[in-house]
Protein backbone atom coordinates (compact mmCIF):
# COMPACT_ATOMS: atom_id res chain seq x y z
CA UNK A 1 0.00 0.00 0.00
CA UNK A 2 1.27 3.27 -1.20
CA UNK A 3 2.27 5.30 2.19
CA UNK A 4 1.24 9.62 2.60
CA UNK A 5 4.62 10.35 1.07
CA UNK A 6 4.24 8.87 -2.07
CA UNK A 7 0.98 10.34 -2.54
CA UNK A 8 2.10 13.65 -1.99
CA UNK A 9 5.06 12.94 -4.55
CA UNK A 10 2.11 12.18 -7.02
CA UNK A 11 0.18 14.66 -6.31
CA UNK A 12 2.40 17.69 -6.40
CA UNK A 13 5.26 16.32 -8.47
CA UNK A 14 4.13 17.46 -11.79
CA UNK A 15 3.69 21.06 -11.02
CA UNK A 16 7.51 21.73 -10.51
CA UNK A 17 9.35 18.71 -10.89
CA UNK A 18 7.97 16.87 -13.55
CA UNK A 19 5.17 19.66 -14.94
CA UNK A 20 3.16 17.70 -17.90
CA UNK A 21 3.95 20.84 -19.97
CA UNK A 22 7.20 22.27 -18.82
CA UNK A 23 9.81 19.07 -18.62
CA UNK A 24 7.67 16.43 -20.92
CA UNK A 25 6.49 19.11 -23.19
CA UNK A 26 2.58 17.50 -23.32
CA UNK A 27 -0.41 19.01 -24.72
CA UNK A 28 1.21 22.35 -25.68
CA UNK A 29 -1.71 22.76 -28.69
CA UNK A 30 -4.50 23.35 -26.48
CA UNK A 31 -2.11 25.70 -23.76
CA UNK A 32 -1.95 27.52 -26.93
CA UNK A 33 -5.37 27.83 -27.62
CA UNK A 34 -7.33 28.66 -24.54
CA UNK A 35 -4.52 30.88 -22.69
CA UNK A 36 -5.76 34.20 -23.72
CA UNK A 37 -7.83 35.10 -20.68
CA UNK A 38 -7.58 33.61 -16.77
CA UNK A 39 -10.94 32.46 -16.46
CA UNK A 40 -10.66 30.41 -20.21
CA UNK A 41 -7.74 28.66 -18.85
CA UNK A 42 -9.22 27.82 -15.39
CA UNK A 43 -12.51 26.00 -16.77
CA UNK A 44 -9.94 23.94 -19.75
CA UNK A 45 -8.02 23.43 -16.44
CA UNK A 46 -11.33 21.81 -14.16
CA UNK A 47 -11.83 20.03 -17.49
CA UNK A 48 -8.77 18.23 -18.09
CA UNK A 49 -7.75 17.62 -14.63
CA UNK A 50 -11.22 15.80 -14.37
CA UNK A 51 -10.35 13.99 -17.22
CA UNK A 52 -7.21 12.80 -16.54
CA UNK A 53 -7.64 11.75 -12.92
CA UNK A 54 -11.18 9.58 -13.84
CA UNK A 55 -9.73 8.04 -17.75
CA UNK A 56 -6.57 7.16 -15.49
CA UNK A 57 -9.07 5.98 -12.58
CA UNK A 58 -11.22 3.75 -14.53
CA UNK A 59 -8.28 2.56 -16.93
CA UNK A 60 -6.78 1.23 -13.70
CA UNK A 61 -9.24 -0.31 -12.47
CA UNK A 62 -9.58 -2.21 -15.58
CA UNK A 63 -6.06 -2.59 -16.43
CA UNK A 64 -5.65 -6.03 -15.52
CA UNK A 65 -8.32 -7.07 -17.84
CA UNK A 66 -7.69 -4.98 -20.67
CA UNK A 67 -6.52 -7.37 -23.81
CA UNK A 68 -2.82 -6.15 -24.69
CA UNK A 69 -3.66 -5.74 -28.16
CA UNK A 70 -6.38 -3.14 -28.11
CA UNK A 71 -5.07 -1.49 -24.99
CA UNK A 72 -4.94 1.88 -26.62
CA UNK A 73 -8.14 2.24 -28.41
CA UNK A 74 -10.08 0.86 -25.05
CA UNK A 75 -8.20 3.19 -23.42
CA UNK A 76 -8.89 6.04 -26.51
CA UNK A 77 -12.78 4.80 -25.64
CA UNK A 78 -12.78 5.02 -22.09
CA UNK A 79 -11.26 8.85 -22.53
CA UNK A 80 -13.74 9.96 -25.39
CA UNK A 81 -16.52 9.18 -23.77
CA UNK A 82 -15.49 11.14 -20.16
CA UNK A 83 -14.44 14.04 -22.46
CA UNK A 84 -18.09 14.07 -24.39
CA UNK A 85 -19.79 13.80 -20.78
CA UNK A 86 -17.49 17.20 -19.77
CA UNK A 87 -18.46 18.75 -22.95
CA UNK A 88 -22.48 17.84 -22.27
CA UNK A 89 -22.01 19.50 -18.63
CA UNK A 90 -20.76 22.17 -19.71
CA UNK A 91 -22.95 22.67 -21.99
CA UNK A 92 -26.10 22.08 -19.60
CA UNK A 93 -24.17 24.00 -16.77
CA UNK A 94 -22.08 26.70 -17.56
CA UNK A 95 -23.65 27.15 -21.47
CA UNK A 96 -20.90 31.13 -21.93
CA UNK A 97 -18.16 28.96 -21.20
CA UNK A 98 -18.85 25.71 -23.55
CA UNK A 99 -19.26 28.30 -26.24
CA UNK A 100 -16.30 30.43 -25.90
CA UNK A 101 -14.30 27.28 -25.60
CA UNK A 102 -16.25 25.51 -27.94
CA UNK A 103 -14.56 23.10 -30.35
CA UNK A 104 -11.23 22.90 -27.10
CA UNK A 105 -13.52 20.80 -24.97
CA UNK A 106 -13.19 18.23 -27.38
CA UNK A 107 -10.11 18.49 -28.28
CA UNK A 108 -9.24 17.53 -24.93
CA UNK A 109 -9.08 13.97 -26.48
CA UNK A 110 -6.21 14.45 -28.32
CA UNK A 111 -4.47 15.74 -25.23
CA UNK A 112 -1.78 14.03 -25.22
CA UNK A 113 -1.32 14.34 -21.26
CA UNK A 114 -4.45 11.99 -21.05
CA UNK A 115 -3.19 9.42 -22.77
CA UNK A 116 0.06 9.54 -21.82
CA UNK A 117 -1.00 9.41 -17.99
CA UNK A 118 -3.21 6.16 -18.98
CA UNK A 119 -0.25 4.29 -20.96
CA UNK A 120 2.56 5.45 -18.26
CA UNK A 121 0.75 5.02 -15.30
CA UNK A 122 -2.68 4.06 -14.92
CA UNK A 123 -1.89 0.59 -16.76
CA UNK A 124 0.55 -0.57 -14.08
CA UNK A 125 -0.34 1.24 -10.81
CA UNK A 126 -3.58 0.69 -8.73
CA UNK A 127 -6.36 2.46 -8.93
CA UNK A 128 -5.91 5.57 -6.13
CA UNK A 129 -2.83 6.51 -6.97
CA UNK A 130 -3.64 6.51 -10.73
CA UNK A 131 -6.47 8.79 -9.69
CA UNK A 132 -4.01 11.09 -7.69
CA UNK A 133 -1.49 10.81 -10.45
CA UNK A 134 -4.27 12.25 -13.20
CA UNK A 135 -5.29 15.08 -10.42
CA UNK A 136 -1.70 16.11 -9.99
CA UNK A 137 -1.18 16.03 -13.88
CA UNK A 138 -3.91 17.93 -13.98
CA UNK A 139 -2.76 20.67 -11.72
CA UNK A 140 0.61 20.75 -13.32
CA UNK A 141 -1.68 21.40 -16.59
CA UNK A 142 -3.12 23.60 -15.05
CA UNK A 143 -0.73 25.89 -13.16
CA UNK A 144 1.30 26.05 -16.41
CA UNK A 145 -2.03 27.19 -18.22
CA UNK A 146 -2.88 29.65 -15.75
CA UNK A 147 0.66 31.05 -15.89
CA UNK A 148 0.50 31.77 -19.04
CA UNK A 149 -2.65 32.78 -19.41
CA UNK A 150 -1.69 35.39 -16.49
CA UNK A 151 0.89 37.12 -18.46
CA UNK A 152 -1.39 37.26 -22.17
CA UNK A 153 -4.19 38.67 -19.88
CA UNK A 154 -2.82 41.25 -18.29
CA UNK A 155 -0.48 41.99 -21.17
CA UNK A 156 -3.06 42.40 -24.51
CA UNK A 157 -6.14 43.32 -22.44
CA UNK A 158 -4.61 44.98 -19.21
CA UNK A 159 -7.14 42.26 -17.19
CA UNK A 160 -7.19 39.53 -14.87
CA UNK A 161 -10.60 37.71 -14.77
CA UNK A 162 -11.77 40.18 -16.93
CA UNK A 163 -10.97 42.52 -14.11
CA UNK A 164 -8.83 45.97 -15.65
CA UNK A 165 -6.11 45.87 -13.76
CA UNK A 166 -4.15 48.77 -15.89
CA UNK A 167 -7.17 50.85 -17.98
CA UNK A 168 -6.22 50.71 -21.77
CA UNK A 169 -5.15 53.77 -23.59
CA UNK A 170 -8.20 53.34 -26.00
CA UNK A 171 -10.71 53.98 -22.96
CA UNK A 172 -8.83 56.92 -21.95
CA UNK A 173 -6.43 54.72 -19.58
CA UNK A 174 -2.39 54.69 -19.87
CA UNK A 175 -1.65 51.47 -20.95
CA UNK A 176 -0.96 50.46 -24.43
CA UNK A 177 -2.65 46.78 -25.17
CA UNK A 178 0.28 44.49 -26.37
CA UNK A 179 -1.63 42.96 -29.88
CA UNK A 180 1.00 40.36 -30.12
CA UNK A 181 0.04 38.27 -27.21
CA UNK A 182 -3.94 38.24 -27.92
CA UNK A 183 -2.75 35.66 -30.81
CA UNK A 184 -2.48 32.50 -30.24
CA UNK A 185 1.34 31.44 -31.06
CA UNK A 186 2.88 33.62 -28.23
CA UNK A 187 2.47 31.41 -26.14
CA UNK A 188 5.52 30.43 -27.15
CA UNK A 189 7.27 32.76 -26.08
CA UNK A 190 5.81 33.08 -22.73
CA UNK A 191 5.51 28.99 -22.48
CA UNK A 192 9.62 29.01 -23.34
CA UNK A 193 10.66 31.80 -20.96
CA UNK A 194 8.67 29.74 -18.41
CA UNK A 195 10.83 26.56 -19.07
CA UNK A 196 13.92 28.23 -18.88
CA UNK A 197 13.20 29.76 -15.64
CA UNK A 198 12.31 26.59 -14.38
CA UNK A 199 15.20 25.10 -15.21
CA UNK A 200 17.55 27.81 -13.52
CA UNK A 201 15.90 27.39 -10.83
CA UNK A 202 15.80 23.20 -10.86
CA UNK A 203 19.20 22.63 -13.50
CA UNK A 204 18.38 18.59 -13.06
CA UNK A 205 16.04 19.19 -15.91
CA UNK A 206 17.99 20.22 -18.03
CA UNK A 207 18.29 18.06 -20.95
CA UNK A 208 21.77 16.62 -21.80
CA UNK A 209 23.12 17.05 -24.88
CA UNK B 1 -10.30 -17.15 -16.35
CA UNK B 2 -8.54 -18.28 -19.15
CA UNK B 3 -5.64 -16.04 -21.08
CA UNK B 4 -6.91 -12.20 -21.24
CA UNK B 5 -5.41 -11.96 -24.45
CA UNK B 6 -7.30 -14.82 -25.90
CA UNK B 7 -9.01 -13.76 -29.06
CA UNK B 8 -12.46 -14.47 -27.54
CA UNK B 9 -11.76 -12.54 -24.14
CA UNK B 10 -10.88 -9.99 -26.86
CA UNK B 11 -13.90 -9.91 -28.52
CA UNK B 12 -15.82 -9.97 -25.13
CA UNK B 13 -13.94 -7.11 -23.63
CA UNK B 14 -14.61 -4.87 -26.61
CA UNK B 15 -18.06 -5.47 -26.93
CA UNK B 16 -18.75 -4.69 -23.08
CA UNK B 17 -16.08 -1.47 -22.68
CA UNK B 18 -18.08 -0.02 -26.10
CA UNK B 19 -21.63 -0.76 -24.79
CA UNK B 20 -20.81 0.43 -21.27
CA UNK B 21 -19.01 3.84 -22.55
CA UNK B 22 -22.66 4.41 -25.50
CA UNK B 23 -24.50 3.53 -22.29
CA UNK B 24 -23.05 6.99 -20.77
CA UNK B 25 -22.18 8.81 -23.09
CA UNK B 26 -25.95 8.46 -25.26
CA UNK B 27 -27.47 8.79 -21.10
CA UNK B 28 -25.82 12.40 -20.78
CA UNK B 29 -26.84 13.70 -23.95
CA UNK B 30 -30.22 12.85 -23.18
CA UNK B 31 -30.50 13.32 -19.97
CA UNK B 32 -28.71 16.53 -20.12
CA UNK B 33 -30.50 18.12 -23.81
CA UNK B 34 -33.46 19.57 -21.92
CA UNK B 35 -31.09 22.00 -19.90
CA UNK B 36 -29.01 22.45 -23.34
CA UNK B 37 -32.30 23.24 -25.17
CA UNK B 38 -33.21 25.93 -22.52
CA UNK B 39 -29.88 27.12 -22.29
CA UNK B 40 -29.01 28.03 -25.81
CA UNK B 41 -32.85 29.68 -25.81
CA UNK B 42 -31.82 31.86 -23.14
CA UNK B 43 -28.55 33.26 -24.71
CA UNK B 44 -31.09 34.25 -28.15
CA UNK B 45 -33.64 35.82 -25.80
CA UNK B 46 -30.53 37.75 -24.03
CA UNK B 47 -29.06 38.94 -27.47
CA UNK B 48 -32.91 40.10 -28.51
CA UNK B 49 -33.18 41.80 -25.04
CA UNK B 50 -29.57 43.20 -25.66
CA UNK B 51 -30.59 44.00 -29.20
CA UNK B 52 -33.82 46.52 -27.90
CA UNK B 53 -31.71 47.95 -25.04
CA UNK B 54 -34.10 46.44 -22.68
CA UNK B 55 -31.24 44.31 -20.73
CA UNK B 56 -29.98 44.80 -17.85
CA UNK B 57 -27.13 43.91 -16.09
CA UNK B 58 -28.68 43.11 -12.75
CA UNK B 59 -31.57 40.74 -14.72
CA UNK B 60 -31.49 36.98 -13.55
CA UNK B 61 -32.41 34.14 -15.82
CA UNK B 62 -36.22 34.11 -14.60
CA UNK B 63 -36.32 38.04 -15.39
CA UNK B 64 -34.70 37.59 -18.95
CA UNK B 65 -36.99 35.10 -19.70
CA UNK B 66 -40.02 37.55 -18.16
CA UNK B 67 -39.33 40.00 -20.18
CA UNK B 68 -39.12 38.41 -23.09
CA UNK B 69 -42.45 36.98 -22.90
CA UNK B 70 -43.58 40.43 -22.55
CA UNK B 71 -42.25 43.05 -24.25
CA UNK B 72 -40.93 40.35 -27.93
CA UNK B 73 -43.09 39.07 -29.88
CA UNK B 74 -41.71 36.99 -32.97
CA UNK B 75 -43.64 36.59 -36.15
CA UNK B 76 -42.46 34.25 -39.74
CA UNK B 77 -41.76 36.87 -42.54
CA UNK B 78 -41.92 35.55 -46.04
CA UNK B 79 -39.16 38.09 -48.18
CA UNK B 80 -40.22 37.49 -51.35
CA UNK B 81 -43.55 39.30 -50.64
CA UNK B 82 -42.09 41.20 -47.42
CA UNK B 83 -45.28 39.88 -45.49
CA UNK B 84 -45.76 38.13 -42.53
CA UNK B 85 -46.91 35.17 -42.64
CA UNK B 86 -48.69 31.97 -40.84
CA UNK B 87 -46.13 29.38 -39.01
CA UNK B 88 -44.76 27.73 -36.05
CA UNK B 89 -41.51 30.56 -34.88
CA UNK B 90 -41.00 28.19 -31.96
CA UNK B 91 -39.66 25.44 -34.42
CA UNK B 92 -38.25 27.34 -37.60
CA UNK B 93 -34.91 27.69 -38.19
CA UNK B 94 -33.08 29.54 -40.79
CA UNK B 95 -29.48 27.82 -40.95
CA UNK B 96 -31.57 24.64 -41.21
CA UNK B 97 -34.07 26.09 -43.84
CA UNK B 98 -30.93 27.20 -45.84
CA UNK B 99 -29.72 23.89 -46.24
CA UNK B 100 -32.88 22.38 -48.66
CA UNK B 101 -33.54 23.60 -51.65
CA UNK B 102 -37.64 23.37 -51.46
CA UNK B 103 -37.13 26.54 -48.54
CA UNK B 104 -34.40 28.76 -49.91
CA UNK B 105 -33.05 30.63 -53.15
CA UNK B 106 -29.32 30.93 -54.00
CA UNK B 107 -29.08 34.76 -54.12
CA UNK B 108 -28.19 36.66 -57.30
CA UNK B 109 -26.47 39.25 -55.82
CA UNK B 110 -24.53 37.14 -52.53
CA UNK B 111 -22.75 40.02 -51.20
CA UNK B 112 -22.96 38.55 -47.80
CA UNK B 113 -21.31 35.28 -49.44
CA UNK B 114 -24.01 32.97 -47.38
CA UNK B 115 -24.59 31.16 -50.49
CA UNK B 116 -27.89 30.18 -49.72
CA UNK B 117 -31.32 32.33 -48.09
CA UNK B 118 -33.59 30.46 -46.56
CA UNK B 119 -37.27 32.32 -47.93
CA UNK B 120 -38.47 33.00 -44.55
CA UNK B 121 -37.20 34.33 -41.40
CA UNK B 122 -38.19 35.66 -38.39
CA UNK B 123 -38.74 39.22 -37.47
CA UNK B 124 -38.85 40.23 -33.75
CA UNK B 125 -41.36 43.23 -32.70
CA UNK B 126 -40.33 44.20 -29.59
CA UNK B 127 -43.37 46.11 -27.70
CA UNK B 128 -44.05 48.99 -25.24
CA UNK B 129 -45.74 48.88 -22.02
CA UNK B 130 -49.08 49.45 -24.39
CA UNK B 131 -48.19 47.46 -26.63
CA UNK B 132 -47.11 49.45 -29.62
CA UNK B 133 -44.15 48.20 -31.33
CA UNK B 134 -41.01 50.28 -30.68
CA UNK B 135 -38.31 48.04 -32.17
CA UNK B 136 -37.80 45.78 -34.55
CA UNK B 137 -34.98 43.38 -34.50
CA UNK B 138 -33.74 41.46 -38.11
CA UNK B 139 -31.38 38.70 -38.05
CA UNK B 140 -28.94 39.12 -39.92
CA UNK B 141 -25.69 37.27 -41.01
CA UNK B 142 -22.43 37.56 -43.79
CA UNK B 143 -19.02 36.31 -43.79
CA UNK B 144 -16.03 38.18 -41.89
CA UNK B 145 -12.65 37.61 -43.01
CA UNK B 146 -12.96 33.51 -41.57
CA UNK B 147 -16.00 33.53 -40.42
CA UNK B 148 -20.05 33.67 -40.79
CA UNK B 149 -20.39 37.03 -38.70
CA UNK B 150 -24.26 36.24 -37.19
CA UNK B 151 -25.96 39.64 -35.98
CA UNK B 152 -29.34 41.00 -34.25
CA UNK B 153 -30.04 44.48 -35.52
CA UNK B 154 -32.49 46.56 -33.66
CA UNK B 155 -34.26 48.93 -35.98
CA UNK B 156 -36.68 52.08 -34.82
CA UNK B 157 -39.88 51.36 -36.52
CA UNK B 158 -39.21 53.70 -39.52
CA UNK B 159 -36.93 50.87 -40.24
CA UNK B 160 -34.29 53.15 -41.18
CA UNK B 161 -32.97 54.75 -37.47
CA UNK B 162 -30.61 52.33 -36.29
CA UNK B 163 -30.67 51.32 -31.86
CA UNK B 164 -28.55 48.28 -32.39
CA UNK B 165 -26.36 45.95 -34.08
CA UNK B 166 -25.47 42.85 -31.88
CA UNK B 167 -23.23 40.44 -33.25
CA UNK B 168 -23.37 37.17 -31.19
CA UNK B 169 -21.78 34.54 -33.21
CA UNK B 170 -18.22 35.16 -34.76
CA UNK B 171 -14.90 33.25 -35.34
CA UNK B 172 -12.85 37.04 -36.50
CA UNK B 173 -9.38 36.95 -35.11
CA UNK B 174 -9.42 37.67 -31.50
CA UNK B 175 -8.46 41.13 -30.85
CA UNK B 176 -8.77 42.26 -34.08
CA UNK B 177 -11.46 41.89 -36.11
CA UNK B 178 -13.23 39.82 -32.97
CA UNK B 179 -13.55 43.38 -31.82
CA UNK B 180 -17.21 43.51 -33.60
CA UNK B 181 -18.37 42.81 -30.11
CA UNK B 182 -17.07 45.15 -27.90
CA UNK B 183 -19.40 46.73 -26.23
CA UNK B 184 -17.79 50.43 -27.08
CA UNK B 185 -17.67 49.88 -31.21
CA UNK B 186 -21.36 48.31 -31.00
CA UNK B 187 -22.60 51.55 -28.94
CA UNK B 188 -21.58 53.95 -31.64
CA UNK B 189 -24.13 52.37 -34.10
CA UNK B 190 -27.18 53.55 -32.18
CA UNK B 191 -28.78 56.52 -34.22
CA UNK B 192 -27.07 55.86 -37.39
CA UNK B 193 -29.62 55.93 -40.41
CA UNK B 194 -29.42 52.85 -42.61
CA UNK B 195 -30.45 54.43 -45.95
CA UNK B 196 -30.18 58.22 -47.60
CA UNK B 197 -32.61 60.56 -48.17
CA UNK B 198 -33.30 59.06 -52.05
CA UNK B 199 -33.48 55.30 -50.47
CA UNK B 200 -30.58 53.92 -50.93
CA UNK B 201 -28.60 51.96 -49.04
CA UNK B 202 -26.14 54.29 -47.16
CA UNK B 203 -24.25 52.50 -44.40
CA UNK B 204 -21.03 51.99 -44.06
CA UNK B 205 -17.74 51.68 -42.91
CA UNK B 206 -15.20 54.44 -42.35
CA UNK B 207 -11.62 53.72 -42.31
CA UNK B 208 -9.89 55.97 -39.94
CA UNK B 209 -13.12 56.89 -38.25
CA UNK B 210 -15.84 58.69 -38.88
CA UNK B 211 -16.60 62.56 -39.40
CA UNK B 212 -18.58 63.88 -35.97
CA UNK B 213 -22.41 63.69 -37.48
CA UNK B 214 -21.96 61.42 -40.18
CA UNK B 215 -25.12 59.97 -40.29
CA UNK B 216 -24.34 56.65 -42.24
CA UNK B 217 -20.83 56.51 -41.67
CA UNK B 218 -19.05 53.85 -38.30
CA UNK B 219 -15.93 53.78 -37.05
CA UNK B 220 -13.84 50.93 -38.85
CA UNK B 221 -12.42 48.68 -36.38
CA UNK B 222 -8.37 48.76 -36.74
CA UNK B 223 -6.44 45.89 -38.20
CA UNK B 224 -10.07 44.71 -39.00
CA UNK B 225 -10.64 46.28 -42.93
CA UNK B 226 -11.90 42.55 -44.47
CA UNK B 227 -14.26 42.35 -41.06
CA UNK B 228 -15.23 45.56 -41.67
CA UNK B 229 -15.73 45.08 -45.42
CA UNK B 230 -17.76 42.11 -44.12
CA UNK B 231 -19.66 44.05 -41.75
CA UNK B 232 -20.47 46.90 -44.77
CA UNK B 233 -21.89 43.89 -46.94
CA UNK B 234 -23.95 42.05 -44.56
CA UNK B 235 -25.75 45.27 -44.52
CA UNK B 236 -25.82 45.59 -48.36
CA UNK B 237 -27.09 41.93 -48.77
CA UNK B 238 -29.58 42.27 -46.31
CA UNK B 239 -30.96 45.56 -46.74
CA UNK B 240 -31.14 45.15 -50.47
CA UNK B 241 -33.92 43.45 -52.63
CA UNK B 242 -33.04 39.85 -51.47
CA UNK B 243 -32.98 40.56 -47.91
CA UNK B 244 -35.21 42.95 -46.38
CA UNK B 245 -36.05 45.08 -48.78
CA UNK B 246 -39.68 44.07 -49.54
CA UNK B 247 -40.72 44.24 -46.00
CA UNK B 248 -39.08 47.67 -45.55
CA UNK B 249 -40.74 49.40 -48.45
CA UNK B 250 -43.80 48.23 -47.14
CA UNK B 251 -43.20 49.14 -43.66
CA UNK B 252 -41.23 51.82 -43.46
CA UNK B 253 -44.06 54.40 -43.10
CA UNK B 254 -45.94 52.63 -40.42
CA UNK B 255 -48.20 49.53 -39.97
CA UNK B 256 -45.81 47.81 -37.08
Amino acid sequence: MADTKEMKKVLFGPILDNNPIGLQVLGICSALAVTGSMQKALIMTIAVTLVTAFSSLFISMIRNQIPNAVRIIVQMAIIASLVILVDQCLKAFAYQMSKELSVFVGLIITNCIVMGRAEAYAMKEPPLMSFLDGIGNGIGYGAMLMAVAFFRELLSKGSLFDIQIMPLLRDGGWYQANGLLVLPFSSFFVIGLIIWAIRQYKPEQVEKD
Amino acid sequence: MGNKDSFGRTLIFVLITCLVCSVIVAGAAVGLRPMQLENKALDKQTRILEASNLLESTMTKADIVAAYNKYVEAKLLDFATGEFVEGNTATFDQRIYALSKDTSITPTNDFAKINRRANQTIVYLVKDETGKTNTVILEVRGSGLWSMMYAFVGLETDLNTVKSVIYYDQGETPGLGGEVENPKWKKQWAGKQLFNSNGDIAIKIVKGGAKAGDIHGVDALSGATLTGKGVENTFKFWLGEEGFGPFIAKYKNGGL
